[in-house]
C-alpha cells in the first residue's frame, strides 16, 4: 500500500467535515464538523512526519490538538451562553444583529 | 509490533490491511455525523471517527500522539460536547428547514469541489519515499524522548504560547457561563428557620415504591389509600404527570365530574 493514501483518507475526512459545516443548523454539530476537520489535518501532519522521517509533523499535530481543545471550551461556552438566552441552539437563530 | 511498524520504511501488509478494515469506518462513521438527526448520536460517531484516527495515528509510528488522542479528544473533548448536549437539551435535534434557498445543494457541490481540488493536488505532488520516524526516535533515543526534545528546545516558544491560550481559554469559559444572580442567596440558617415556621417542618413523606414502579411520580399511599400529594414534587403535579393508582385516579375523576355539575 502507498502512504500516500492516508493523505487521502485525511482529504476525505476534511471534506466530509467542511461539507457538516456548510449543512448543518445545530451549533454543536457544526462544533463536531470543526473537530473532524481539525483532526483530518491532524491525519496529514502525522502522515507527512513520517513520509519525511521526523518528529516535527507529530509535534505541530499535538499542538493542533492543544488549539482544538481551547477552542471546543470557548465554543461551547458560547454555545450555552447563547442557549441560555435565546434557548435554541440553532445557527440560525441568533440574527439580532440583521436589520 | 509497534516498534516494528513505526520503524519499517514501507507499509508492510498488516498495515495495508488494516488501512483498508479502519478507512471505511472511519469515512463511514463521518458522513454519519452529517447524516444523524440527533446530535447525541453525532457524537458518538465523533468518537467512533476518532478512536480509529488514534489507531491511525499509531500505524504511522505516532503513539504518542495516538495516546494523547484517545486521552484528549474521546476522553475530554467529546465528554465536554455531551455535557453540553445534556445541558442544551438531548431532545434539540436539527431543523431541517432551510433558510437560505438550496444551501445544502450549494454546500454539498462546494464540498465536493474541494474534495476533487485536495484530491487532485495529493495525486499530482510527488512524495519522498516513506522513511519512518524510527531513526528520529533512534537519534533521541526513543519515541517520547525524541517528542519532548521537539517541544521543549526547538518549539519551546510555540508552546509556551499554546499554553497561554489555553489559560485563556480556561478564564473566557469561565467568564462566559458566569450567571449574575437575580434574587438574594439565602443562606442555611434562614432557610432553616423558614422551614421550621412553615408547615411542613419535617420532610416531605417518600414517593410510592412498588414492584412495576420505583420513580418519583408515583405518590405514596396513605393508610386510607388515597394518594399523598405531598410525596411526589410540584413540578410533576403542575404537568400533570403525577402516576396515581386505578383506583385513585377512578376517585379522582368521579371528584372533578362531581364539582363539574
Amino acid at each position: 500500500m502507498n502512504p500516500e493514501n492516508y493523505l487521502y483518507l485525511s482529504s476525505i475526512l476534511f471534506v466530509i467535515g467542511a461539507v457538516g459545516v456548510l449543512v448543518r443548523r445545530n451549533a454543536i454539530v457544526v462544533f463536531m464538523c470543526i473537530e473532524l476537520m481539525l483532526n483530518a489535518s491532524n491525519l496529514a501532519f502525522v502522515s507527512f512526519a513520517r513520509l519525511n522521517g521526523n518528529i516535527d509533523g507529530q509535534v505541530v499535530a499535538f499542538f493542533v490538538m492543544v488549539v482544538a481543545a481551547a477552542e471546543v471550551v470557548i465554543g461551547l461556552a458560547i454555545i450555552v451562553t447563547i442557549f441560555r438566552t435565546r434557548r435554541s441552539a440553532s445557527v440560525d437563530d441568533p440574527n439580532l444583529l440583521k436589520l | 509490533m509497534i516498534e516494528l511498524l513505526a520503524a519499517t520504511p514501507q507499509t508492510s501488509t498488516g498495515e495495508a490491511v488494516a488501512f483498508w478494515c479502519l478507512a471505511p469506518i472511519a469515512v463511514g462513521a463521518a458522513v454519519m455525523i452529517l447524516l444523524s438527526r440527533k446530535a447525541v448520536h453525532s457524537a458518538l460517531w465523533m468518537a467512533t471517527t476518532m478512536i480509529v484516527l488514534a489507531v491511525l495515528f499509531i500505524m504511522q509510528g505516532g503513539i504518542f500522539l495516538g495516546v494523547v488522542q484517545v486521552v484528549v479528544y474521546t476522553g475530554a473533548v467529546m465528554m465536554l460536547f455531551l455535557f453540553v448536549l445534556m445541558l442544551v437539551g438531548v431532545d434539540a435535534s436539527d431543523s431541517f428547514v432551510e433558510t437560505l434557498r438550496a444551501q445544502r445543494v450549494a454546500g454539498i457541490l462546494l464540498g465536493a469541489g474541494f474534495g476533487v481540488l485536495l484530491m487532485a493536488a495529493v495525486s499530482r505532488a510527488t512524495f519522498p519515499e516513506a522513511v519512518g520516524v524510527g531513526a528520529a526516535n533512534d537519534a533521541a533515543g526513543g519515541h517520547v524522548e525524541a517528542i519532548a526534545e521537539a517541544i521543549f528546545t526547538r518549539y519551546v516558544f510555540t508552546f509556551e504560547v499554546v499554553s497561554i491560550v489555553l489559560i485563556t481559554a480556561a478564564v473566557g469559559a469561565m467568564a462566559l457561563t458566569h450567571k449574575e444572580r437575580l434574587t438574594p442567596r439565602r443562606p442555611q440558617p434562614e432557610q432553616s428557620v423558614d422551614r421550621i415556621r412553615s408547615a411542613h417542618p419535617t420532610p416531605h413523606p417518600s414517593p410510592g415504591v412498588y414492584a412495576q414502579h420505583n420513580a418519583v411520580d408515583t405518590p405514596a399511599l396513605l393508610p386510607d389509600g388515597t394518594a399523598s400529594e405531598a410525596s411526589v414534587p410540584d413540578e410533576l403535579r403542575r404537568q400533570g404527570t403525577v402516576r396515581y393508582t386505578e383506583l385513585e385516579a377512578a376517585n379522582r375523576r368521579a371528584d372533578e365530574d362531581g364539582e363539574r355539575e
